[in-house]
This record gives structure tokens, sequence and C-alpha cells, in this order.
């Protein structure tokens, strides 16, 4: 009887702590948990058509410019912040790399990298103000926004340029090729997924024992496991619908290294720590001895830098610059910034947070066309998620 | 009896730490209760408990106010019964003036027009109870922190107030300011308000208090009634530590060498009033393994002063000479003056101190991220390592180094702002009223870290308003006022008189 009794304690602590652990950490679970349920509703609505092999691949394509900017805005936000320049960029460079490729018949691997510099010394002229002069991120991007909107447009003559050369349409229409030689299957795709998903699960079980050495650790042990086993199983699964269709594609492993290296950047490293330092408190930050200009002045060049990747990848998707490129891009990435659960103020907000944000955005566009939903209602639909996505986030912080 | 308020076993957990464990508070009508304990015992959020802060249903336990059980939801529902709270930390909107501070949210206004020439005429009556002599239309940042105080209170009074709470009211104010609003809280009580106050100010509980409710650990551990004889400090302090504490300050013996840091000729512009000095032509050293303290009223310029020497934080136009170790030093940013070995410890902690949103593991190292990183890598266990260790040192009250800097009772945020810069380890730390809202026995924790360094050959400077403090701790005192030095003494000859004598007379 008095074993029971403890017994039940010990349960009801479990319990209690699993609860409160529970209340912490809602948004990260929840986010993941609303991309889960968003997939499983249109993929019973569309009929199976969502995850098939060419739909995947095509999902992955469509976010992959969206995603790469997140990952930027997410420290642009984090850091107190906002860009609202980057579609603009965007199309400004994908019409640079379409004038020197297509116009001046630049080697394409040279003026890829020009344009990428190009990108980081728009956002750097931008953070420079913005750091320096403290002149409001908000109206230094805004201005940013219609400048290169501007030039874009200057610089095309109002025309579209293209075609690109098809060495420089791989950038995101290449697949990864089949180096194991596999019939029907892209062996060394899916191998790739396995890796990079034991990857993750190593690196996962690594970061808990160390902190459980030092008692860090809270998140109880049933949550810890289902998490990572949903997390490999999808990853697995994923790769093996696209090994199926035509393997990885070349964007999915440049996305997968910038989460992977961002995250770092913002989880780990001390840049990350100080950007969240100065978007949590940036006078007590700077009392600290953080050299907050010069490390906001970086977001910004990084994420000009990002937003002309962008602009490469979307130009050579479409195989064509056009004026309209760009156009409202900065508004989902922002709106997946937000999804993925960053702050208003700053301070707060994760890489793959942000990612998930994309697609959960991307998931809805994608199942919503497929559905026949028009333009209207998706813009309508979208806008309702983001505004539940932090009203969800408000209550949870006041409730706590 | 007649008791105007009785809590009841009162409980509020939050996750991880139960703040209250039913506790019981009973106030008699028209009394000033004192309510004491260490920092973390619970005495703020039994505040909010009962303002209606945290709504009837958070917490376990009954309020019975006026011989009636209250289920508040909100703090309207509080202020309509006359229940009125100020804050540790001051609410008050910097921009707007006295007057509209006053009636925020209560404007007297026809058909929501404001009527302000009657706003101006019950702002000045206001004023005129609290006995401050200001303009209605004065904004509010152009007022110290005593008569922004004041207003607080002149605030609580438009509200036709019957229970006043302050929590720390006179923790940042200086003596003169301190004493005032003391007289007018028992001139308050002639008047028959009601009025709780936590304070860790003992001196003056023991002079003003009816009655004294001590907490520890967030339950009720004694209530005293002052009427039937003198409690003394002493008993206090035994039952908010649990332990009698014969000294005050560590004792100590200076071991003191050459010349550390020297300023010369420091002046510093007022950042927006070109015209005026906030620091004028200042001169002094310090040695090292000295702990020097710095005396001075309320707006004396010495926070001004350590932060211009502090990177260049504070002012403009600044001009003068610091020499570091016989080198003339820079210290034109806060890196540089890092660099150069200097360390300040602000007086103002949510604003200038701490990222409040972080975990405390996260706020302990940001002053030297390195000494937790490996080639920028920062290493997540040596960081829980060293924020445990300081947890330990500071005897910081928390439920784990996880908790957020936001959700920390006041002096334990003092404690983390504190390890943040003893983890920097810097040569001359720089300690802006670093005992403010402190309970005794942290402040003798504090204190014993404050000899430690000096002994282990750091210097360290004290600015202080509590004489008695840098009286107890210093090895040489400047006194300052008016932005300029105007006396050294050692602490040896120091006495409260002197010092204030000198402050006087460079006033004349
Ligand atoms: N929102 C919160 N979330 C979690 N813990 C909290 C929260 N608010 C207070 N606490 C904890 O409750 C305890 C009591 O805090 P409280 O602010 O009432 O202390 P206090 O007696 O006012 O101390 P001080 O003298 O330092 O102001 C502390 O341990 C604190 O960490
Ligand atoms: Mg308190």
């Amino acid at each position: 009887m008095d074993q029971s009794a403890t017994a039940r304690a010990s349960t009801q602590h479990e319990e209690h702590s699993a609860t409160s652990f529970i209340k912490k950490h809602i948004r990260e679970y929840g986010i993941l948990i609303a991309l889960i349920a968003i997939m499983g509703f249109f993929q019973v609505a569309t009929g199976g058509i969502l995850l098939k092999p060419v739909n995947i691949t095509n999902l992955i394509l469509q976010n992959s410019y969206i995603v790469i900017m997140a990952i930027g805005m997410l420290l642009v936000i984090v850091s107190g912040n906002i860009d609202l320049s980057v579609g603009s960029v965007l199309g400004f460079i994908g019409a640079l790399a379409a004038v020197m490729i297509v116009n001046w018949e630049v080697n394409y691997f040279l003026a890829a990298i020009i344009c990428l510099a190009a990108g980081a010394l728009i956002g750097a002229a931008q953070g420079f103000w913005i750091a320096y002069y403290k002149i409001p991120s908000f109206i230094v991007t805004l201005a940013g926004m219609l400048v290169f909107k501007g030039l874009t447009l200057w610089l095309l003559e109002g025309q579209s340029i293209g075609p690109f050369p098809p060495q420089f349409q791989l950038i995101a229409s290449g697949f990864v090729p089949d180096f194991f030689g596999g019939e029907g299957l892209n062996l060394f795709s899916l191998f790739i997924g396995l890796a990079v998903a034991l990857g993750i699960l190593v690196m996962a079980i690594r970061t808990r024992t160390e902190h459980q050495k030092t008692g860090i650790v809270d998140e109880p042990f049933s949550f810890f496991a289902t998490k990572h086993a949903l997390i490999f199983i999808a990853l697995v699964y994923l790769s093996y619908l696209m090994a199926d269709f035509r393997g990885l594609p070349n964007v999915f492993i440049v996305m997968a290294l910038l989460i992977a290296v961002y995250s770092f950047i913002a989880g780990r490293t001390t840049i990350g720590r100080r950007i969240y330092a100065i978007g949590g408190n940036e006078k007590a930050a700077k009392l600290s001895g953080i050299n907050s200009e010069r490390l906001t002045f970086l977001t910004f060049a990084n994420m000009g830098m990002l937003a002309a990747l962008a602009g490469l990848v979307f130009a050579a998707r479409l195989n064509t610059a056009t004026p309209k490129a760009g156009l409202a891009f900065e508004l989902d990435v922002i709106a997946a910034v937000f999804i993925g659960g960053a702050s208003m103020s700053g301070g707060v907000g994760t890489v793959v947070g942000a990612v998930v944000g994309a697609f959960i955005m991307g998931v809805m566009n994608n199942g919503m066309s497929i559905l026949g939903i028009g333009i209207d209602w998706q813009q309508v639909i979208k806008g309702l998620v983001l505004l539940a996505a932090v009203i969800f986030d408000v209550l949870n912080k006041n409730k706590a | 009896m007649d008791y105007i308020l009785e809590m009841r076993g009162i409980t509020k957990e939050f996750p991880g730490v139960k703040a209250l464990d039913n506790v019981n508070l009973q106030v008699r009508r028209g009394e000033i209760h004192a309510l004491c304990g260490e920092n973390g015992a619970g005495k703020s959020t039994l505040m909010k408990v009962l303002s209606g802060i945290y709504p009837h249903g958070s917490y376990d336990g009954e309020i019975i106010y006026e011989g009636e059980t209250k289920a508040y939801r909100g703090i309207a529902d509080t202020e309509r019964d006359g229940i009125i709270i100020i804050h540790q930390e001051l609410a008050l909107v910097p921009l707007l003036s006295i007057a509209e501070n006053i009636f925020l949210g209560n404007e007297c206004a026809k058909n929501g027009v404001i009527d302000w020439r009657e706003t101006n005429r019950r702002t000045a009556e206001l004023l005129k109870l609290v006995g401050l002599r200001e303009n209605p239309e004065t904004r509010v940042d152009d007022l110290g922190l005593g008569k922004q105080q004041l207003v607080e209170i002149a605030k609580a009074l438009s509200k036709k107030v019957k229970l006043l709470i302050l929590d720390e009211p006179t923790s940042s104010l200086n003596e003169a300011d301190s004493e005032a609003l003391l007289s007018l809280l028992m001139e308050f009580r002639k008047q028959g308000i009601t009025a709780i106050m936590i304070s860790h100010k003992l001196n003056e509980i023991a002079k003003i208090a009816d009655t004294i409710t001590v907490l520890r650990d967030g339950a009720t551990v004694s209530t005293k009634d002052c009427s039937t004889g003198q409690v003394g400090e002493d008993d206090i302090i035994r039952d908010m530590v649990g332990r009698s504490l014969h000294d005050r300050y560590p004792p100590r013996e200076p071991r003191i060498g050459n010349t550390v840091m020297e300023v010369k000729n420091w002046t510093v512009h007022h950042p927006f009033h070109n015209e005026w000095l906030s620091v004028d032509n200042v001169n002094f050293n310090v040695r090292k393994g000295e702990v020097l303290g710095i005396a001075g009223l309320m707006g004396s310029g010495r926070t001004e002063l350590a932060m211009s020497l502090f990177g260049r934080s504070y002012g403009r136009h600044i001009t003068g000479e610091v020499i570091v170790n016989g080198k003339l030093a820079d210290v034109s940013t806060i890196p540089r003056a890092i660099n150069a070995g200097l360390a300040y410890v602000t007086e103002d902690r949510k604003t200038y101190g701490l990222v409040l949103d972080q975990t405390i593991r996260r706020n302990v190292p940001l002053a030297n991220l390195e000494g937790v990183a490996d080639h920028m890598v920062v290493d997540e266990r040596r960081e829980g390592e060293v924020a445990s260790e300081y947890r330990a040192k500071m005897n910081i009250k928390c439920s784990s180094v996880e908790q957020e800097a936001v959700n920390l009772s006041g002096g334990n945020q003092q404690k983390v702002v504190l390890s943040k810069w003893l983890f920097a380890d810097p040569d001359i730390l720089i300690l802006d009223e670093p005992t403010r809202g402190i309970d005794v026995g942290a402040k003798y924790e504090i204190y014993t870290i404050i000899r430690d360094l000096a002994a282990a050959g750091r210097s360290v400077i004290v600015i202080s308003s509590e004489m008695p403090e840098l009286l107890g701790i210093t090895d040489r005192i400047y006194v300052m006022n008016e932005g300029r030095f105007v006396g050294e003494l050692p602490t040896a000859d120091a006495t409260q008189e002197k010092i204030m004598s000198m402050i006087i007379k460079s006033g004349g």
C-alpha cells in the first residue's frame, strides 16, 4: 500500500513535469504538429496527391527561395529589425544575373559570384544606415524595396530576359546524380537522406547526454524519443519519395546545408548568442561589451547575400528574369518567420522554426492550388493562419 | 480587532516554484504594515495576488477585504475597492506630463474631450497633498526618481485610495526624499489610509511600522506588533534569515598597492543640453586592492561619471584622460574599456543589466562569452557549469539556471547582473548602487564578494547613496556634488556628518 502510494506520487511527479514542460515548449511542438496536421489534411483532401514524389519534389523547389530568405530574415528579426526589401532584391539580382549571363555572356559561375557579392553589398548598404545611424530598419528597407524594384525595371527595360544556359538552370532544376547506378530509384539520394537523418539523430542524442550531465535538460524522455523518431522517419520517407522520382534536387542540398550552418550559428556560436542578446535588450547587450552596430550590420549584409542566392535560384527555376520576380515575396518570408515563432520585438525565434513556418505556408499554397482554390481565398487563408499563429504566441506568453 | 484585510492560506505556484505556500496576512484598519523578507521570499508576489495582477483562480486561498470575501479578476476590480499598488519598478510614461500621468486611463473628460483646466487644477491639489512643488505640465522624465515616486503616490490618491501598497518605495530614493516619503505615509495614517509597505531598509521599518510581517521562502514566519514594545532590527533580521547576524559588514584587512587607474580632468557634457556639465573636471585615482567609495546625493553625477568612463556610454564632448597601470588607456568604446580592465555594474538592472527574456545561464556569461566558448562555439555545458557556480556562490534563488531572468525577484536579478561582471573578471570594477533592493543577508554576501575581490588585488569602486554602507566597506571616499568632486577622505576619518557638510558647503 505504501509502495503504491509512492509509485503514484512519482507518476504524478512525472506527469507534473511533463505538463509543465509542454506548457513551456508548446510553441515548438505546436508548430511541428501544425505542419503535420496541415500536411495530413491536404494529403486526404487532395486524395493523396500532396505526398506523390513528383509533388513533394515540386513543393521543395517552389519553396526553396522562401526558405533561403527566411533563414536570413530570422536573424534580422531576432536582432530586433525587419527587412522589407528582400523581394525586390531577389528580383534585382535575378535581373542582374540575366543581363550578365544572357546579354553579356559572362561565365555563369563568375556571374553567380558577382551576384552574391552584389546582394551582400546591397544588404550592407542598408545595414549601414540602420546600424550606425539608427535609422529604423522598416524605413530603410522600405526605401530599398522601392529602389530595387525600380532598378529591376530599369535593368530589364521592362522586358523579360532569358533563357539561361542549361548549366545555370541546374541550380534550381538539377538533381543529384545517382553514383550508385540504382535502377528507377536514385540510391545515392536515398543514401544522403539516410545519412542526414542519422546525423541529426546522433547530434540530438549527443546534445541530450551532454545536457543531462549538467542537469540543464528538462525534456521528458518520451517526448524526446517520439519527436526524433518522427523526424527520422519523416526525413527517410521524404528522401525515399524523392529518390523514387528523380532524386534529391540540388537546391534541397543547398537548403539543408544552409539550415544546418545557420542553426549552428544561431544556436551555438558567440555571434548567435550576441544577436539574441541584442534583440532581447540592446542596451544591456551593449553595456556587456557587445558590438551591436557591427552585428546588426552583418545580419543585413547576410540577408542581402541570401536574398541574392534566392534570386539566382528563382531566376534559374523560371529560366528567365522578369520585372515581376520577387513581387511581395518579403511578405511570405516575414510571415514564415513569425509563424515559426519569432517575436516582433526581437530576441526570440529559431532557424528551424522559420523553415517549418515557410513549409507551412508552402504546403498550404501547394495544397490549395491542387484543390483548385483561387488565389483570392488562398491569400485570405494564409493571412488568417499567420494571425492565428501570432495570437497563439501572445496568449501563450500571457498565460505563463 | 478591526481588520481591513485578511489573506488566508494564500498559495501561488509558478512552473517549478512555489512562490507562496499557505501565507496568512492580517492588516488592521489605519495601520502601516511592513512586509519584510529575503529576496525571493514572495513579498511582491503576495502583493500582486492582493492587487489582482494575479487574478482569482490563479492562486489558492481567500482574500477578505472590508469583511467580504473577494474574487478579484484584475487591477480594475481592486482599484474600484480602493486598493492601489505602487510597484517596485515605477510605471510612469516618461514623455507625458505629471498631470497626464496622474489621470492616465482615468481622464477628466466630457464626452471623450479632455478638460485640461480641470485636470491641471486637480493635479495641483494632489501635488500639494504629497508635498511636491512642481508644475502639473512638467514632463515626468524631467523629474528625479524621488519626485517620480511622489507622482505615483499622487496618482494613487487620485483614485480614492483606502489601502495603499508600496513595493520598496524608497529603494531608489536618497535620504532626504525617503524621509519626506515616510512622513507622508505617517500623515496618511492620520487620515485613516491603511498602508502595506515592502522594504529592505530595516531602520525605516522600525521607525514607522505598526505591525511587521516577515516572510521566508514563501511562508509567514512571524507577525510582530510594534505598539506593545519596540521591535529591534535584529529581531527582524533573525526572522528573515533564520539566524542572527552579528555584523553587517565583513571584517577586512586592506592590503593596498600602487595606483592602478588615474582619471584626469574628466569632463562630460549633458547629451541633450550641450551647455550643461554632467561631470565637471573630475580627478581621482584608485589603487590596487582598494575599495573606493563615491558618496553623493541622487543626481550628483556619479552614474554619469561611471558610465562616461565605461566606453562613453553616457554624455557628449567627453574630455580628459584615463591612465591605467601608468599608460594612457583607450576607453572610447565599451569593448575597449573592457579590454582596459574596466567593468561597470549598472544601477538599473532591468533596462541596462539583463536580457530579461533569457535564462540565467545565458545572462551570466554575456560579458565574457569567450570564457565559455571554443573558437566562437559556445560550450553549453561549460556555460551551465559557470551559471550554476555563480548561482551557488551568490546564493541566487531560482528553480534552476534555466529560469528566465524576468521571473526572478528583484534582488536576485541584481545578483545575476553582478555574476555577469564577476565572470568577466575585470581589474577595476565599478559598482553602481550594488545593494539596491537587496536583503540584509545578501548584502553581507555582496560585501564579502567585494572584500574578496579587493583581497585578490582588484580595485573596486562603489557608488552608493547609503552612507553607512560606504563607511562600512570602503577604504577611501570621494564626495561628489553637482558634477564635481568636492572632497576626499580616508574612511577611517569619515563620518556621515563630515560627508554631508562637504556636500552642503560645496552647494552654498
Ligand atoms: N512569473 C514568475 N515565474 C516564475 N517564478 C516566479 C515568477 N514571479 C516570481 N517568481 C519566483 O517567486 C519567488 C518570489 O518572488 P517575489 O518577486 O515575490 O520576491 P520578493 O520577496 O519580492 O523579493 P525581492 O525582495 O528580491 O523583490 C522567487 O523565487 C521568484 O523567482
Ligand atoms: Mg519584490
